[in-house]
């Protein structure tokens, strides 16, 4: 099967700085790969060159096949983004933030009306349809920002710290969520802080002053690091750095 | 197209949920014009006044009483030589000096036409012209009571007005083309910029830069409700200078529109270079407000005349938009002058709008890499 995500070498240099260095991995299509390192780390820059956002240093890397230097157009047809913010307009309703972001993907008015419809049902927001999104739960909104950035149905969506700020139970609803879009088969691209999520994910890099310094899966890695946590494999890489 | 559509759609539910948008948008040029139109005029209770009549006589005597029984009148003085007149004036207290000539009475009972002269000073040219305006229509209302009903040759009485320091009344309208530059700035620079702003601090600018949408499909949408908005912000302004104020229109009116269109534009570029700065609304609105307000309230020839500015500041009044605005506004408002006369001033606008957009767009590049 096709790679959803295939880098080598990726660089990002910012004057004499190095913000990724190097990195080389992939991401078959319909993986939950999950993408940790502390802040600063150069998650953000790298999320960023493959989304497109940002123009790599040196190195190649190709998103469903299409190249991020010259097919960023092509990529962006092809990805789904959704950031810690939720990136939802609160002076908007559910239904309109649905049908905007659904707009600017350029769906068809029947598409439309047919997606919002099939979210506003499956997250049950039947009775909050028409409110602005303010006055929804925390929760609600993540849940939307989620469906909202498969309005399209993209190949590959990159999460970028989706849970932040939200209770355990929520991001375990929030993480059926994304169980769900992976087995339709999609690839979810994700960034955390919380290591009980990366135990979800089925294969996980750690990233240590912008290079990748593990990758495996949760139990590859904790057996490997001979401990019995992804918090303390972490911890085990970012004691390496601080002592150095 | 459609997905421009959708975000323009977006934009305009924005503009529509912020009551505060609204509220400036609509509420602030009428404010303004009702401020600067009536504010003053409104304020004039017993002003002092002066007489000098030659006359003596009973209608004379009649008139000064019916200006001082009015409410709007209270004599302070009362003169016996046309050389009395400027030194009263000049002592500042008194705006509007009646003048009844030798005869009137005379005049007005035999000939059936007498003249009453009133002097204003206009140094305050609004209330120089409520003042005469009043004093115009007390006397006149006298004129009428005086005259039988359908009478075959009615008595008449010639009011002639004269402002004294300020002939012409230079500036008087000058207020409007200055709320127009300031309205259409504040909406076109400042919301832009401010909207723009949001999209970066809650962070939906990232989705909207992730999306197929093209960063100048982004730029021209946001900007798009705004020149709409603006420029039926400046239709309402000139109307209500028109059919409120009674300003003039000796010019074309597609030529004021047009320049209006120009000037909105010149001032969405100026939105959108503070906008590739500030990452904050709270940046950019003081952004907005220090860099372009201020130099328009104060620079322009709004409200202190740039004539009497020292040389420095006559230097910087000319990188200032509006002055050419006002210009352009007042030129085809009242002169009546056309393309031929304001073409450097146009050509000015024009420039400026090219070199500010040019400089956006370049700004934008290096944003994204």
């Amino acid at each position: 099967m096709d790679k959803a995500v295939i880098t080598n070498k990726l660089t990002k240099k910012f004057g004499d700085f190095v913000a990724t260095n190097e990195i080389t991995f992939d991401v078959a299509q319909g993986e939950i790969f999950g993408f940790l390192g502390a802040n600063g780390a150069g998650k953000t820059t790298a999320i960023r060159m493959l989304c497109g956002l940002l123009k790599p240093t040196s190195g190649d890397a190709r998103i469903a096949g299409f190249d991020v230097y010259r097919q960023t157009e092509q990529i962006k047809q092809v990805i789904g983004y959704m950031s810690q913010k939720f990136s939802l307009y609160e002076d908007l309703t559910v239904r309109e933030n649905i049908r905007f972001y659904g707009g600017i993907y350029g769906l068809n008015r029947a598409d439309l009306k047919a997606k919002s419809d099939q979210i506003i049902e499956q997250l049950n927001l039947g009775s909050v349809a028409d409110k602005l999104v303010a006055s929804l739960p925390l929760g609600w909104k993540q849940r939307l920002a989620f469906s909202v950035a498969l309005v399209h149905n993209p190949r590959i969506v990159f999460l970028d710290e989706p849970t932040g700020g939200v209770d355990p139970i929520t991001r375990r609803q929030f993480w059926d969520m994304i169980y769900e879009a992976a087995d339709r088969g999609t690839t979810i691209f994700v960034t955390t802080h919380y290591m009980d999520e990366a135990e979800y994910c089925n294969r996980v890099s750690i990233m240590v002053d912008g290079r990748i310094k593990a990758l495996d899966t949760p139990s590859g890695l904790k057996r490997s690091f001979g401990t019995d946590s992804m918090d303390g494999v972490f911890q085990i890489l970012a004691r390496g750095t601080s002592t150095k | 197209m459609n997905r421009f559509f959708a975000f323009v759609r977006k934009e305009f539910y924005h503009i529509q949920r912020d009551r505060r948008t609204v509220l400036i948008l609509f509420g602030m040029p009428l404010v303004m014009v009702i401020l600067f139109g009536f504010a003053l005029t409104n304020e004039i209770k017993n002003a002092q006044i002066a007489v000098l009549d030659f006359d003596h006589g009973q209608h004379s005597q009649r008139i000064i009483d019916r200006l001082l029984s009015s409410g709007y009148f209270r004599l302070r003085q009362s003169l016996t030589s046309y050389r009395d007149i400027e030194a009263t004036f000049r002592q500042g207290h008194v705006k509007l000096v009646v003048v009844f000539p030798p005869n009137f009475t005379n005049d007005y009972a035999h000939d059936g036409l007498a003249q009453v002269q009133l002097l204003a000073d206009a140094s305050e040219q609004n209330t120089a012209i409520s003042l005469t305006n009043y004093a115009t229509s007390i006397i006149q209302s006298y004129n009428n009571e005086q005259n039988p009903p359908n009478a075959a040759s009615p008595l008449q009485i010639s009011v002639e007005p004269r402002m004294v320091f300020n002939p012409d009344l230079k500036g008087a309208f000058v207020f409007v083309p200055g709320v127009m530059a300031m309205v259409l700035l504040l909406v076109s620079a400042l919301m832009t910029s401010v909207t723009i702003a949001r999209e970066k601090e809650t962070g939906t600018m990232e989705v909207l830069l992730v999306s197929p949408l093209s960063q100048l499909q982004i730029l021209f949408g946001k900007v798009l409700p705004y020149l709409l908005l603006s420029f039926l912000n400046g239709c309402i302004i000139i109307a209500l200078g028109i059919f409120l104020l009674g300003i003039p229109l000796n010019g074309s009116l597609l030529l004021l529109l047009a320049e209006t269109l120009l000037f909105i534009f010149l001032s969405l570029s100026l939105g959108l270079l503070i906008s590739t700065i500030a990452e904050t609304q709270l940046v950019a609105m003081f952004a907005s407000l220090l860099l372009m307000l201020m130099p328009t309230i104060f620079l322009s020839g709004f409200i202190f005349p740039i004539e009497s500015m020292p040389r420095a500041l006559q230097f910087i009044s000319q990188i200032i938009p509006a002055r050419y605005f006002i210009d352009i506004v007042k030129g085809i408002m009242i002169k009546g002058v056309g393309l031929g006369y304001l073409w450097k001033e146009t050509l000015v606008l024009v420039s400026m709008s090219a070199l500010l957009m040019g400089i956006s767009l370049h700004n934008l590049k290096p944003r994204l890499e």
